[in-house]
């Protein structure tokens, strides 16, 4: 059964929005989406600027590891003493340990939840953010016009009241960008048009083909999101700006029967040149205060979800003059969620010591980003093998990792 | 008889046209002069100056142990440069020249997102880029990365030679940040067709170069014994040890045909199209080898290009333009700078504060994601609602749009409820938010 909005005792705010796509369907659509697509949820976040994966998971087990890193090298887990000033690293079973400013995230490794890959890099060996950021969000060789993501999109059907997929913030990134519509959501503090002004905007812009489709866009992310969230107007609580604001409200977004199945976020500033100390350890804690918010906003939904955290590439492994490091190649990946099998790290560790250097700067990445990726497609979102070889074209060399997620009945 | 060639000229190459002004009778000629014109630096703080007033700071707040409250000597240069630059916008009668600062402001991106910086931008622009957007693309390099700004925000102003006087006391070495992407970014791009190893020799030349931010002379100065002694070789030339070397290097990289194709295709892309025709950007390359890399050449040969003269305009606007249009459209006062400023933070565009040393973005996909285009109209209902009572919204789509408004646009407006509503149908339209 379907029903047009056009006026009508029915009609509400967000109906009319949803609307000016056409018609709405509404009724047994929603309980036969739930029931035939898996409820799995798979969130995508990009550190952009490159973090140092040997800093948030060192291999204090290595034995050049110590001599290479210097003031980088965190103590040991496990000594006696506890001092204020230099934290020790937080135990993942004798050879890594993870920083201690992601005390959350060790939480969920400790309950099996998170399961971080070490030594790991895209196919690419530029060391330019711009292009490896391209590379990383296309999954190809080359920059394309659409994302990874979003062409996996493409074999995950839509819910009755939003899209499948959904960009947090401001932007729609290049992982989201493509054929497949996404939505979008971040908070706004202005005024908002009334929407039979909004819906003779979106008539002007109907014949744009940049403007036209976005605007339809954006009103319907919007009256999902207002429904989900009950705000509809009014101040924006600042804090939602930050990050674990942002991925609290994902959460909830993605917790709602009919919301979105799969999203994306970024946070950005992992360009350590200099004084890396002071300016990842709030970082890494914003990251682990993040991820922390996102599981809460889940709830019980956190069972059926995946995190993917990525970055464009590691960074070298002896610190540069400054007390930072310079760009690198292999660097360290998460996978966290309540349908992850974790409490590991997964890692064919390539060495620190005399030789294991890639150009005898970078960690040899010996797992290929893709493949991670892949695996979480193929066994997470379950998408046939050609949906997955759509989102990786040219990628038969990096086969999907298996293992990542937890047999779900 | 309003023609689309004024709309054209202040839409594309200028920062929309501003209500009340008349326009000129050549627009092309208009343009022309903006860049042959005697063109007086404005006054401003130097970088001098707000080294100065962040060393105070430094000393003031140590002296109060930490009790000080209220406004810096530094973030009031923050603030007040920033007003200067949205208020030089809002009434500029060069808006083309303005154009240019900004668009090589972008090119040469020094970011506030950075922190230690803030108060330096201005002084950036003022020293480093607008007295050079019609002079010679090599010294506007020179000025650019040996200035304060730059120095500190791609962490030159740190980076120790490993086997100089320096390096040798142990602790500190190269940082490769500003080498790398003055030959990825500024010069060469990848398509160069440099090395690793370029880069690596290239951040030893350039060691030495550093900022005097504690005390006297407040501003670039070079550290001998923070300098990589011997050679260096980049992109097969040697350079001799010595400060000379890094302005030779720099002179060297502009005047590489790579650099010009690289500033052609950036030109071409702003000023005609995201995926700009071939002929325009070897119309612009060949004006920038014939002319020994002058930026005022590579501009009139964008002015020369029927390809950037033909309406419908094609390029997205940026926030930033987007609200300098509207903000000029409406004749909001220059002594308003702040309703442009919040307004370019608020539709995700703060000024100088690209997120990376690439810039801001100049394709229009990267600024149309679904919500950022919902907040461009909130921002324009929310201004117009302020605004209503003071304009008349037809003679401001005349204004603004004039030939190039749309029969549905001006019929949308002719039929809005009220002025606010048709003010926002003005600004929502994509005529409007296109240039």
């Amino acid at each position: 059964m379907t029903e047009t909005c056009e006026g009508g005792p029915r009609t509400t705010r967000r109906g009319l929005l949803l609307g000016l796509a056409a018609t709405v369907a509404v009724g047994r659509t929603r309980l036969a989406f739930a029931r035939t697509v898996g409820d799995a949820r798979l969130v995508v976040v990009l550190l952009r600027g490159a973090l140092d994966g040997v800093f948030a998971v060192q291999p204090y087990g290595d034995a050049a590891h110590a001599g290479l890193r210097g003031p980088l090298a965190l103590p040991e887990p496990g000594g006696a003493g506890e001092e204020a000033q230099n934290p020790r690293l937080l135990d993942m079973g004798g050879f890594f340990g993870l920083h201690p400013a992601l005390a959350r995230l060790h939480a969920m490794y400790a309950a099996n939840e998170a399961l971080v890959l070490h030594a790991v890099a895209g196919n690419w060996r530029t060391r330019s953010h711009f292009d490896a950021q391209d590379m990383l969000e296309s999954g190809a060789s080359e920059r394309l016009s659409s994302g990874w993501l979003n062409r996996a999109l493409a074999a995950v059907p839509n819910p009755e009241a939003a899209r499948a997929g959904l960009a947090i913030g401001t932007g729609v990134p290049l992982l989201l960008r493509g054929p497949t519509p996404v939505g979008a959501y971040a908070p706004t503090g202005m005024e908002r048009p009334a929407p039979d002004l909004l819906y003779r905007v979106a008539a002007l812009q109907a014949g744009d083909p940049l403007l036209g489709p976005a605007f339809a866009e954006g009103l319907r992310a919007r009256g999902f999101a207002a429904e989900t969230l009950g705000q509809r107007t009014g101040p924006v609580d600042r804090e939602q700006i930050t990050f674990p604001g942002l991925a609290s409200t994902a959460g909830r977004l993605l917790a709602a029967a009919d919301g979105p199945r799969v999203a994306a976020m970024e946070l950005g500033g992992w360009d350590t040149h200099a004084g890396q100390i002071p300016r990842l350890t709030p970082l890494l804690r914003i990251l682990d205060d993040g991820l922390a918010a996102l599981k809460a906003g889940l709830g019980p939904h956190w069972g059926k979800t995946a995190v993917l955290v990525v970055t464009e590439f590691g960074r070298t492994v002896r610190p540069n003059g400054n007390f930072g490091t310079d760009h690198g190649t292999g660097g360290a990946a998460f996978v966290i969620g309540g349908a992850v099998a974790g409490g590991r790290v997964v890692a064919d560790w390539p060495g620190l010591g005399a030789g294991g250097l890639l150009d005898n700067r970078d960690l040899a990445p010996t797992l290929d980003l893709r493949g991670v990726a892949k695996g979480l497609l193929r066994d997470h979102l379950k998408l046939p093998v050609d949906a997955v070889a759509a989102a990786f074209p040219g990628s038969n060399e990096a086969p999907a990792v298996a293992g990542m997620v937890r047999i779900r009945g | 008889m309003v023609n689309a060639t004024w709309h054209v000229a202040a839409i594309r190459f200028g920062l929309g046209p501003r209500l009340g002004e008349a326009p000129p009778a050549d627009p092309r000629a208009w343009l022309g002069v903006q860049l042959g014109e005697e063109a007086p630096l404005p006054p401003g703080p130097s970088a001098g100056d707000g080294l100065r007033a962040r060393a105070e700071d430094i000393l003031d707040r140590n002296r109060s142990q930490g009790q000080l409250t209220g406004p810096t000597r530094a973030g009031q240069i923050a603030r007040s440069t920033a007003q200067a630059w949205a208020s030089r916008r809002l009434a500029a009668a060069a808006p083309f020249r303005e154009r240019l600062v900004d668009f090589w402001m972008n090119h040469l991106t020094a970011s506030r997102r950075s922190g230690q910086l803030s108060f330096l931008v201005g002084a950036y622009e003022r020293e480093a880029i607008r007295p050079h957007v019609t002079g010679r693309f090599a010294d506007m390099l020179v000025a650019a990365v040996l200035h304060p700004a730059m120095l500190i925000y791609l962490n030159a102003d740190s980076s120790v030679g490993p086997n100089s006087a320096f390096g040798q006391r142990g602790g500190r070495g190269l940082n490769e940040n500003l080498a790398r992407e003055v030959l990825e970014l500024h010069t060469l791009s990848p398509s160069g067709g440099y090395t690793q190893g370029d880069v690596t020799e290239f951040a030893r030349l350039l060691t030495g170069w550093s900022v005097a931010q504690r005390a006297e002379p407040f501003g670039t100065i070079f550290r001998r014994h923070a300098h990589e002694p011997g050679a260096k070789r980049v992109l097969g030339r040697p350079f001799e040890e010595g400060p000379e070397a890094a302005e030779a290097a720099l002179r060297f990289l502009a005047a590489q045909p790579a650099t010009h194709r690289h500033l052609a295709v950036k030109l071409a892309r702003h000023f005609v199209a995201d995926d700009p025709p071939p002929a325009a950007i070897r119309a612009i390359e060949a004006a920038l080898r014939d002319s020994d890399g002058d930026l005022g050449a590579a501009a009139r040969a964008l002015l020369a290009l029927e390809a950037a003269w033909e309406p419908p305009l094609g390029k997205l606007r940026t926030p930033g333009d987007y609200v300098l249009a509207l903000c000029r459209a409406t004749a909001l006062p220059e002594d308003r700078p702040e309703v442009a400023l919040n307004g370019m933070a608020a539709l995700g565009q703060p000024l100088w504060t690209a997120p990376q040393p690439i810039g801001w973005p100049d394709h229009g996909e990267a600024w149309a994601a679904p919500e950022a285009i919902m907040r461009r109209v909130d921002w324009a209902h929310t201004l117009a609602g302020r605004l209503q009572a003071l304009l008349e919204p037809r003679a401001v789509a005349a204004a603004v749009l004039g030939p190039l408004a749309r029969a549905e646009t001006v019929t949308a407006v002719d039929r809005a409820g009220s002025p606010r509503d048709a003010l926002t149908l003005v600004f929502s339209s994509p005529e409007f938010m296109r240039r």
